[in-house]
C-alpha cells in the first residue's frame, strides 16, 4: 500500500530528539509517531499524548480476580461441600487471605499485559511499519505523515534539519 | 539554578556510546557458540541426563529410594524445594524493589536475575512433585471437583496456598521477564536476516518503539514492579508457613515469614552474584558488570545475612523465655545434638563469614565474592536442612528418635535440579540477550562523560 508517504527525521540522541519534537510540533507540525530505542521521558507529553492509564486496567483486572477468588473458596468450603475440620467454620476468612491475594495478583499482571498488548497491536503476528531500522540500535527517529501536513516537504524537513537531525530521509509505506 | 550531584561512580565503564552496547550485547545472540560455551553446556547437559535418569528411578521404584524414615518424613526434598524458591527470589528483587527504589545499577543485571529466578522456581517445583512420590497424581493439588465425588481442595491448608503462591509468581515472573525482553528482541530481529529475523519478529511482537508504546511499556512496568513486590514477600512467606502453621517444635514459630524472606534474597543475591561473575567473564561484559555492581551485591548479603542471624538468635531467645520444654529442647538439640554440625556449618556461613564485606577491599575482591556467594548458598541450604530434619529427628516419642543420612536418590535428585539450572541458563545466556540493552542505554548518559558535552539544542 504504498499510498502514504512520510518524512524520517533522524537524530543521534535522544534529548535532541525531544527538544526537536517539542520545536516542530510548535511550528505547527503533526508528528506520526516518534520512535526510541529506549524510553525517553517526557516524550509521550511533547507529543500530546494523554497520560497512560494501565493502572485501570490493573486495578479492574485485579478486582475481578479477588472476587472470583473469593467465590471460589466461599462456595467451594462453605457451600458445595463444607467440612466439619474440629468444629472451626466452615468459611474462615483469614486462611482464605493468601488465594485470594495471590489471584488478585495473578489476573491483574496478566489482565494489564495483554491490554497493552492488545492497546498497542503487540502479538507474533503483527507486523509493524518501520521506518527506521537503527531506531531500535542507536537513533532516535521521528516519522512525519506529509499528507497530514500542510507545510511542503521542504519546509518541513528544513526545520528537522535546523532542530538537529543528522539526516532526513523519505520513506513510502 | 544548577545543582550538582555527588559523582557516583559511573554504572557503564569504558563511555560506552548506544551502538557499543548494541554490539557487545547482540554478539554471543547473533555469534557461533564458543568453545568455552560448548564444554561448560555439554558439562551441564550431561549432569541433567545422569539426574533425570535418577529422577526417573524416583518415580518409578518411589521413595524408598530416598533415605526418608517414619521419624523424618520431609528432608532433602523440601530442603532443596525451599533453597531454590529461595534463590528464585533474587531476580524479582533486583527488578522489582529495586526498580520501585530508583536503583539503576540494577539495569545490567536484572535480566540474568529474572532469567535464574524462572529456573530457581522450576527447579523448586520439581521437588514438590518428586516429593509427592506419585507425581501423575499432582494434579490432585488444583482446585478440581473430585472425578468421584465434589471433593475441593482444603484452601486452609498452606500447602495448597503454596500451589497458588509459587504458580503465581512463577508464571508473572516469566511475564514481567518477558515483557522486559520485548525492546530488546525487536533490537535483534531489526539487526538479523532469514530465519533468525523470523524467529525474534515473532518473538519481539512487533515492537517499534515508539513512544506512545514506551509510555505504556514503562507504566505497565512500573505497575507490574509494584505487585510483585508484595507477591514476591507472599512467596516465601507462604512457604515458611508450610511449617509455622504446624504444631512441631522449632517450626511453629511467628518470626518465620521475615527470617525466610531475609534469608531468600541472601540466597539469591548470592546465586546472582555467582552467575554475573561467571557470565561477565564468559561473555567479556566487564564493563557493564562492574566492581560496583558487584560491591553492592556484597552489602546486600551482608545485610540480608545480619538479619538472618538476628533471626537465629531471636529464635533461640524467643524459645528460652517461652517456658516450653519441647521448644526449649528442640533449640539446644539444634545446636548441641546429633545433627549439630549442620548448624553450626549455617551459623559459620550465614551469619560471620558474610560480615568480612564490611571491609572494602574484601567487598570488591572477584575471587573473594565468588567464594563467599558459594559459602552462603551452602550455608542457607544448611539452614533449611538444620529447621526441616533437626526438627523432626526428635519428635515427641523418645522410642521414634532417629538420624538421618541420605542415600543416592537424595544426593542425585539434587543433583537433577543443577543441572536443570545450568542446563536452561547456559541457553538462555546464548539465545537471549544477557542484559537489558534498552535499559543500559537509558543509564548510559548519566553514566559517561561523553555526553554531557555534546551539542546544546536550543528549544
Amino acid at each position: 500500500m504504498a499510498d502514504s508517504k512520510y518524512l524520517v527525521g533522524v537524530f543521534d540522541d535522544g534529548d535532541e530528539l525531544l527538544h526537536a519534537v517539542e520545536d516542530i510540533r510548535h511550528q505547527g507540525v503533526k508528528i506520526h509517531e516518534a520512535y526510541t530505542p529506549f524510553a525517553i521521558h517526557g516524550l509521550d507529553k511533547a507529543l500530546g499524548y494523554s497520560f497512560p492509564r494501565m493502572g485501570v486496567a490493573a486495578f479492574l483486572f485485579g478486582i475481578t480476580g479477588t472476587l472470583c477468588a473469593l467465590l471460589l473458596t466461599f462456595w467451594t468450603m462453605g457451600v458445595d461441600w463444607p467440612i466439619n475440620v474440629g468444629g472451626k467454620n466452615f468459611f474462615p476468612f483469614p486462611t482464605n487471605i493468601p488465594i485470594v491475594f495471590e489471584l488478585t495478583v495473578l489476573l491483574a499482571a496478566f489482565g494489564m499485559s495483554f491490554t497493552f498488548f492488545f492497546m498497542e497491536d503487540l502479538g507474533p503476528t503483527s507486523k509493524p511499519i518501520i521506518f527506521d531500522v537503527r531506531s531500535t540500535d542507536d537513533k532516535f527517529v521521528v516519522a512525519i505523515d506529509l499528507a497530514k501536513n500542510k507545510l511542503s516537504e521542504t519546509e518541513i524537513s528544513k526545520l528537522l534539519k535546523e532542530s538537529g537531525a543528522s539526516e532526513v530521509n523519505v520513506k513510502e509505506v | 539554578m544548577h545543582v550538582v550531584s555527588p559523582i557516583r561512580e559511573t554504572l557503564v565503564l569504558n563511555g560506552k556510546t548506544y551502538h557499543d552496547v548494541t554490539e557487545d550485547i547482540c554478539k554471543q545472540v547473533e555469534g557461533k557458540p564458543t568453545k568455552e560455551w560448548k564444554i561448560v553446556f555439554g558439562i551441564s547437559v550431561l549432569v541433567l541426563l545422569y539426574g533425570a535418569a535418577w529422577v526417573f528411578w524416583t518415580w518409578w521404584e518411589g521413595l524408598g529410594v530416598w533415605g526418608l524414615n517414619k521419624t523424618v518424613g520431609w528432608a532433602w526434598d523440601i530442603t532443596n524445594f525451599v533453597w531454590w524458591v529461595g534463590i528464585g527470589h533474587a531476580g524479582t528483587l533486583i527488578s522489582a524493589v529495586l526498580l520501585l527504589f530508583r536503583q539503576k545499577w540494577r539495569t545490567s543485571i536484572n535480566r540474568a536475575a529474572e532469567a535464574m529466578t524462572i529456573f530457581a522456581v522450576i527447579c523448586a517445583a520439581s521437588f514438590i512433585v518428586m516429593h509427592m512420590g506419585r507425581p501423575w497424581l499432582a494434579y490432585f493439588a488444583l482446585p478440581l471437583p473430585n472425578t468421584f465425588g465434589s471433593l475441593w481442595v482444603n484452601f486452609n491448608s498452606p500447602l495448597v496456598w503454596d500451589v497458588f503462591a509459587i504458580s503465581t509468581y512463577f508464571s508473572v515472573s516469566c511475564l514481567f521477564w518477558y515483557i522486559g525482553l520485548i525492546p530488546d528482541l525487536a533490537t535483534i530481529r531489526d539487526r538479523a536476516t532469514g530465519t533468525r529475523k523470523k524467529v525474534y519478529g515473532a518473538l519481539a511482537l512487533g515492537w517499534t518503539g515508539g513512544a506512545r508504546a514506551w509510555a505504556r511499556y514503562e507504566d505497565v512496568s512500573l505497575i507490574l514492579a509494584g505487585l510483585s513486590t508484595p507477591l514476591v514477600l507472599s512467596v516465601h512467606t507462604i512457604v515458611s508457613f508450610d511449617f509455622a502453621t504446624s504444631v512441631i517444635p522449632g517450626w511453629h514459630t511467628t518470626i518465620f515469614p521475615p527470617y525466610f524472606v531475609a534469608g531468600a534474597i541472601f540466597s539469591g543475591f548470592a546465586m546472582v552474584q555467582n552467575l554475573m561473575l561467571v557470565t561477565r567473564v564468559v561473555y567479556k561484559l566487564e564493563d557493564y558488570v562492574t566492581l560496583e555492581h558487584i560491591s553492592l551485591m556484597n552489602k546486600i548479603i551482608t545485610l540480608t545475612g545480619s538479619v538472618v542471624g538476628i533471626a537465629y538468635i531471636t529464635e533461640f531467645f524467643i524459645a528460652a523465655y517461652s517456658g516450653v520444654e519441647y521448644e526449649q529442647y528442640a533449640f539446644i538439640n539444634r545446636a548441641t545434638g546429633p545433627l549439630w554440625w549442620s548448624y553450626w556449618a549455617m551459623m559459620t556461613c550465614n551469619v560471620l563469614s558474610p560480615q568480612l564485606f564490611w571491609f572494602k577491599k574484601v567487598r570488591e575482591n572477584i575471587l573473594v565474592s565468588f567464594v563467599m556467594a558459594v559459602v552462603v548458598n551452602i550455608g542457607m541450604w544448611f539452614e533449611r536442612f538444620v529447621i526441616i530434619v533437626t526438627s523432626l529427628h526428635r519428635d515427641y516419642l523418645p522410642s521414634s528418635w532417629t538420624y538421618f543420612t541420605p542415600r543416592m536418590g537424595d544426593i542425585s535428585d539434587y543433583i537433577f535440579s543443577f543441572g536443570f539450572f545450568f542446563t536452561a541458563f547456559f541457553l538462555f545466556s546464548k539465545f537471549l540477550p544477557v542484559i537489558n540493552m534498552a535499559e543500559v542505554k537509558s543509564v548510559l548518559k548519566s553514566s559517561s562523560e561523553k555526553y554531557p558535552e555534546k551539542k546544546k539544542v536550543t528549544a
